[in-house]
């Protein structure tokens, strides 16, 4: 079975050790704004929502794409985008409408998650187990839900 | 490379940004962050300068851990010359604000002159600008952060900023970042307001920055390091569960909970304020104070609460803006704004608390000196008519009142605002004063635990518990266990301790790890981000060195070791009840030892021996 | 079932494809109006730039993509459609067909002055259009553009890339009015002065002529700007010419319904040759962009394969590369009577952001410099996401728009 990163919001405490380390994976530095997954914070509620892409089955970057930049990675359902081929026109970003593939000023390409080829490095790093890879057959937006787990896990309050 | 090797440079004077390399030798000495900016600001101001003037400078530090993934690598310091004690200042925060100030590529900023009008700084990666902040001037740290976020359109830049408690000249204002994370002690935010800094943003997007040396030897010990977090009882569950507050009650039955400026050692109320009460549900609304605990950058301990008041309670009634969750009590300011002033009413401390943080100064010297006040009160040298309100002990009205007018600067708050010791001299009763150097004592008894107040006493910022925490070995038994009435090996205790601080303070690592680390745990992880030599020798004799180096700096301003005392109260009043009972503090026998194992004369001078010895 | 698609565009490559997918069995014919493999034109800035060779605009990159799928192109361009016989004639021949997709595109449109078929006037649409600017463009070549819409901004960081000089006229006074507000188009004008293009708004030009090779374009101002190439970015047009006379409706473009099948049963029609309705105003109109065009290609060619799929209907949104200046504009970016609006601008560091409510739902948005998550505008906008609480809090600070979506959306807050 594929398997996809669930994420427990509940669990979150804005470490942003994810953060880190999808940077680190990916450009082999500590840099939280080169994340592929973002930790939003709701101040006023406290809480802490990381996000990211769940390879949604509708792929809408992928479709979107006008070169064939956005490609399927058959091994873990990941969306991939190659880098060499992409011409940075950002349609994808405004075609993806749960905001998670963006644009890099400073590559002139997009990036999102690729889970990592399968060992993604964000739930590994997660010290809370916010961020777990798990055996799934949800999909898009019923992916998303899932992140919404209602009951209240964490630790300070249990 | 875990140092980005630049320094920013503001004069506020001309409004020129400049970059200059940073000064790796110095680096190399001194590691960074506390260590480092101090020994920049040592070198560049008078020690005699006034603090409010334009001369003293103000320097917004990083260490090399700052933003990497070491847990707890967030942590920035801002140094200057303290306006509360005349001494060195060095206030120490985590939050998200230093990790960005590194990802724009700087070590260090450092802010000369007196601004001719409010600005803020604007750090955009290599870019930096001063921008204009009349029209937040006046405004609290939450609207100008919320303002300057949406006038950038940018919801993840990072910002530090002061409140009106800055503007007006609050001895102990601080600096606050991300909303409720400040360097907030010993009044580094009044001189950010003397300076008419309104305000730094940042952000950092660069991926070259600065690296670390050995990426593999790195995570292998940066692992390890949250491994030793994640198991042990106070990283791994106390401070997650209950943050610092874990300690009120443990600290209240040792008997060494100062209440009502230290008149009494326990506080029959700490049950009602401690961690435990944060967690129980309110009768009125059926709600926990405690939403939930919260970290700061990188961090894996998450000690932060995250607290949502009781939206019936009187405090807030009528005011919607603090209805949301906020930053909630820690240790010290429930002790500070409670058990310093007998006030048991934990929805009144927390909005206290974000009064502090809305607008900017210290919870600790705030609630201390409120205690001094209340005790004058007592004593009937203020009154209704000079205060305008009723402040017995225990007035919970009294409390927030003040709290609210501190935060204005109207009224008596503008007297609050000085702290005690100006409060206490202008009232005839300099004794009354529970200060060290001039800055307000913390949430331990130097009665109950004679290292703390040895520790208080000879601190270079005046009254502090996060210079040697001797509450480790006192009360936890951290590295080992001493007995709180002992006074043999606690000079020598203390100065390991104090040196071992200095170095943490100068990697970018919050203190609270060391709960669970030692050195050999966190060296490793230096070693591997920092090339050179950063043996743990290496490290304890720069820690030696950066305490010498403060305490140099103290004396050529003019202090001496007169000033490493306590208050009257502490040395002959007795503790009245619990463990501690009829202790006094004896700092007497524990003083001269301390100097003697520091390398100081009697006088409490470095010698030239140890002078030559720690070099730098 | 012999499958026919006119135009080898996004829309109908990948209606070609999902068709296979669809109907493994079935036979599958697309028309190249133009020469080469199929490409995108949106790559077409980027082979201008240099960023890539002609190779990259391809909309496939596997040379065999076509046979793998045994999709049969025929070199051909499509002169008439007899809807009765069922067959479309190409010149000579004529193909039959029982399902046919007409995903044709636009063209640039034709500027009525004299002198516009001389020498040296260009368009810059199409692969061969951008061959010919690479030919000319040098530095110091003098290029009169006329059009400051979508395309023309985003070409011009290419001809400047080949150190040209650029004077652009704009007829309104504003670049993009199609797509931004006049605080947003503002901003790209200031944009692009500081970097050196000349813009010379509320004219254009009346005539051409050349002299001594050198275009001469005289302005209704009374100027006369000399010229090596006059570039006519204007706007576009359907290509609709060969359908005349054969009982397709035509409004703008061709009229179809919400399975994008056009009044001739049998006949679709998707991409920018196609009207369709639009989501969020539900008016039919033409939609000249390229998600919307894969879009159409897919639910059209599901239609065709016997699935029937419904339109959501067209959501108009686009994202603009001005000189490295991004800009995005989303659905009723002008706003709706009796809506509400809020708005940010910070002119000193380009940046923008404008929001459009109707009720306590997102409508429309503009923004400038702003690109991170852009993607949850449309999730929200196309979305008719209810906002409650957070639309207050928009109103208040629009930089919020990720929170809000994340609380409308994921119900995460
Ligand atoms: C320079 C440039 C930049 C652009 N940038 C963007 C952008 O950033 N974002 C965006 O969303 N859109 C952009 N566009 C618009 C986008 O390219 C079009 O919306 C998209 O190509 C439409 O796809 P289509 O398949 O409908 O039509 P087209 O891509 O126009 O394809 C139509 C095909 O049909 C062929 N054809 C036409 N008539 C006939 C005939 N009679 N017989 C046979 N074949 C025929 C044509 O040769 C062509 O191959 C850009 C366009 C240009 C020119
Ligand atoms: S930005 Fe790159 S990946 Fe995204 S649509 Fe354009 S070419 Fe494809
Ligand atoms: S799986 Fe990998 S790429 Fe995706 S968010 Fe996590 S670390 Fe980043
Ligand atoms: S690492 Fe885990 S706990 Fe930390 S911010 Fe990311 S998801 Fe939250």
């Amino acid at each position: 079975m594929q398997k996809s990163l669930h994420i427990d919001p509940n669990k979150c405490t804005g470490c942003l050790q994810c953060e880190m380390a999808c940077s680190w994976e990916n450009y082999r530095s500590f840099t939280t704004a080169k994340s592929r997954i973002k930790v939003f914070s709701f101040h006023e509620a406290g809480r802490f929502v990381p996000y990211t892409c769940t390879q949604c089955d509708e792929a809408w970057c992928m479709i979107a794409c006008p070169v064939d930049a956005i490609r399927l990675d058959p091994a873990t359902g990941a969306k991939i985008v190659l880098e060499p081929t992409c011409v940075g026109c950002k349609v994808c970003t405004i075609a993806c409408p749960f905001g998670t593939i963006n644009y890099v000023a400073q590559t002139g390409k997009v990036q999102k998650c690729d889970l990592c080829d399968g060992a993604p490095a964000c739930a590994k790093a997660c010290p809370t187990a916010a961020i777990t890879y798990v055996d799934s057959d949800w999909t898009g937006l019923d992916k998303m839900r899932q992140w919404a787990g209602k009951t209240d896990t964490n630790q300070a309050t249990a | 490379m875990a140092w980005t090797k630049n320094v920013l440079r503001v004069n506020l004077e001309t409004g020129s940004c400049t970059t200059e390399p940073l000064n790796m030798t110095w680096a190399h000495d001194y590691l960074g962050q506390r260590g480092l900016a101090t020994k920049y600001l040592v070198s560049e101001i008078d020690p005699k300068v006034e603090p409010l003037s334009p001369k003293n400078k103000l320097i917004f530090v990083t260490g090399p851990l700052t933003g990497t993934m070491a847990a707890t690598g967030g942590r920035y310091s801002v140094v200057t010359k303290g306006p509360l004690t005349g001494a060195i200042a060095c206030s120490n925060s985590g939050g998200y604000f230093g990790a960005e100030l590194k990802f724009a590529g700087w070590d260090m900023v450092i802010f000369e002159g007196t601004s001719p009008k409010p600005v803020y700084l604007l750090i955009t990666d290599g870019k930096a600008e001063l921008v204009d902040a009349s029209h937040l001037w006046g405004r609290t740290v939450w609207e100008t952060e919320e303002a300057i976020k949406k006038q950038h359109q940018d919801p993840q830049i990072r910002v530090a900023a002061i409140g009106r408690a800055g503007e007006n000249g609050v001895l102990y204002a601080a600096i606050v970042n991300d909303l409720h994370r400040a360097a907030g002690r010993s009044g580094v935010g009044a001189v950010m307001g003397s300076k008419n800094l309104k305000a730094v943003a940042v952000r950092g997007t660069r991926t070259d920055a600065y690296q670390v040396a050995d990426p593999d030897a790195f995570f292998t010990a940066v692992d390890a390091g949250k491994k030793v977090l994640a198991g042990n009882g106070v990283t791994g569950q106390g401070l997650p569960t209950y943050g610092t507050q874990v300690l009120m009650n443990v600290i209240n039955e040792l008997g060494a909970l100062p209440t009502r400026n230290h008149r009494d050692v326990q506080f029959e109320g700490a049950m009602a304020i401690g961690g435990e009460a944060m967690h129980e549900k309110r009768p009125t609304d059926g709600k926990a104070n405690l939403v939930t605990n919260g970290a700061c950058f990188g961090c894996t301990i998450a000690c932060g609460r995250i607290s949502r008041m009781d939206p019936g309670h009187f405090s807030v009634k009528d005011k919607p803006q603090y209805h949301g969750a906020s930053g909630g009590v820690e240790y010290e300011a429930a002790w500070a704004l409670g058990a310093a002033n007998g006030v048991s009413d934990l929805e009144a401390l927390t909005y206290a608390n974000f009064l502090c943080n809305e607008d900017g100064f210290d919870p600790i010297s705030f609630g201390a000196t409120v205690g001094a006040a209340m005790e004058l009160y007592d004593l009937g040298i203020l009154t209704k008519e000079i205060v305008g309100f009723e402040i017995p002990f225990g007035s919970t009205e009294g409390m927030v009142k003040l709290a609210e007018l501190t935060a204005k600067g109207e009224g008596f708050g503008r007297e609050i605002g000085q702290g005690s010791k100006r409060l206490c001299a202008k009232y005839g009763k300099p004794e009354l004063s529970m200060t060290v150097k001039g800055q307000e004592f913390p949430a331990y008894d130097g009665r109950g635990l004679q290292g703390m107040g040895l520790a208080y006493a000879t601190s270079n910022r005046g009254a502090c518990h996060l210079r040697g925490y001797m509450v480790s070995p006192e009360v936890l038994g951290i590295p080992v266990k001493m007995e709180p009435q002992a006074t043999e090996g606690k000079p020598a205790m203390l100065k390991a301790f104090q040196d071992l601080t200095a170095v943490v303070d100068s990697s970018g690592l919050c203190l609270f790890t060391t709960f669970a680390w030692g050195l050999q745990d966190i060296q490793p992880q230096l070693q591997a981000a920092c090339e050179g030599d950063w043996s743990e020798e290496r490290l304890l004799l720069i820690g030696e060195r950066i305490w010498n180096m403060e305490r140099e700096f103290n004396l050529a301003a003019g202090l001496t070791g007169k000033d490493d005392n306590l208050p009257p109260r502490l040395l002959k009043e007795a503790a009245q009840t619990g463990p501690q009972k009829g202790a006094v503090s004896k700092l007497d026998v524990m003083l001269p030892e301390y100097y003697r194992v520091r390398g100081w004369t009697s006088e409490g001078v470095p010698t030239d021996e140890t002078r030559v010895r720690l070099g730098g | 079932m012999r499958h026919l698609i006119i135009g080898s565009g996004p829309a109908g490559v990948v209606a070609a494809e999902t068709l296979r997918k669809a109907d493994p069995a079935a036979e599958i014919t697309m028309l190249c109006g133009e020469a080469g493999p199929p490409y995108s034109r949106m790559a077409i800035p980027y082979l201008l730039r240099g960023d890539i060779p002609e190779a990259g605009t391809h909309l496939r990159k596997d040379a065999d993509h076509y046979a793998r799928l045994r999709i049969q192109l025929v070199q051909a361009s499509a002169k008439a459609v007899d809807a009765v016989a069922r067959k479309v004639d190409i010149g000579g021949r004529s193909l039959p067909y029982d399902r046919l997709l007409i995903a044709t595109g636009s063209r640039p449109s034709r500027e009525q002055i004299p002198g516009i078929d001389l020498p040296g006037v260009q368009a810059c649409w199409t692969i061969a259009d951008a061959r010919a600017l690479l030919a000319q463009a040098r530095p110091g070549t003098r290029i009169v553009q006329m059009g400051a819409g979508f395309v023309g901004c985003i070409i011009m960081e290419g001809l400047l890339s080949r150190g040209v000089d650029l004077t652009i006229l704009v007829r309104s006074g504003y670049m993009v009015r199609r797509m931004m507000d006049a605080t947003a188009s503002g901003l790209l004008r200031s944009w692009c002065e500081a970097k050196g293009v000349k813009i010379l708004t509320h004219t254009q030009p009346t005539g051409l002529t050349s002299e001594g090779g050198v275009l001469q374009v005289a302005l209704a101002n009374g100027r006369v700007l000399p010229a090596d190439i006059y570039l006519s970015a204007v706007g576009v047009d359907p290509n609709l010419d060969f359908l005349e006379g054969s009982g397709i409706a035509l409004g703008q473009g061709i009229l179809v319904d919400a399975n994008l099948q056009s009044n001739v049963p049998g006949i679709y029609a998707a991409g920018d040759v196609a009207e369709a309705t639009d989501c969020l105003t539900g008016k039919r109109q033409l939609n000249a962009i390229q998600p919307n065009a894969v879009e159409q290609g897919r639910i059209a060619a599901l239609n065709m394969a016997g699935r029937p799929t419904r339109f959501k209907g067209s959501f108009v949104f686009n994202v603009l590369t001005t000189l490295g200046l991004v800009s995005s504009s989303f659905g009723e970016w002008q706003g709706v009577p009796g809506g509400e609006s809020t708005e940010v601008l910070d002119p000193a560091h380009y940046r923008y952001l404008n929001l459009q409510f109707e009720g306590d739902r997102l409508v429309g948005a503009n923004t400038v410099g702003f690109t991170d998550h852009v993607g949850a505008l449309r999730g929200l906008i196309e979305g008719r996401m209810r906002l409650g609480v957070w639309k207050q809090r928009l109103m208040a600070d629009p930089t919020q728009v990720m929170q809000a979506y994340l609380a409308a959306a994921h119900s995460l807050v």
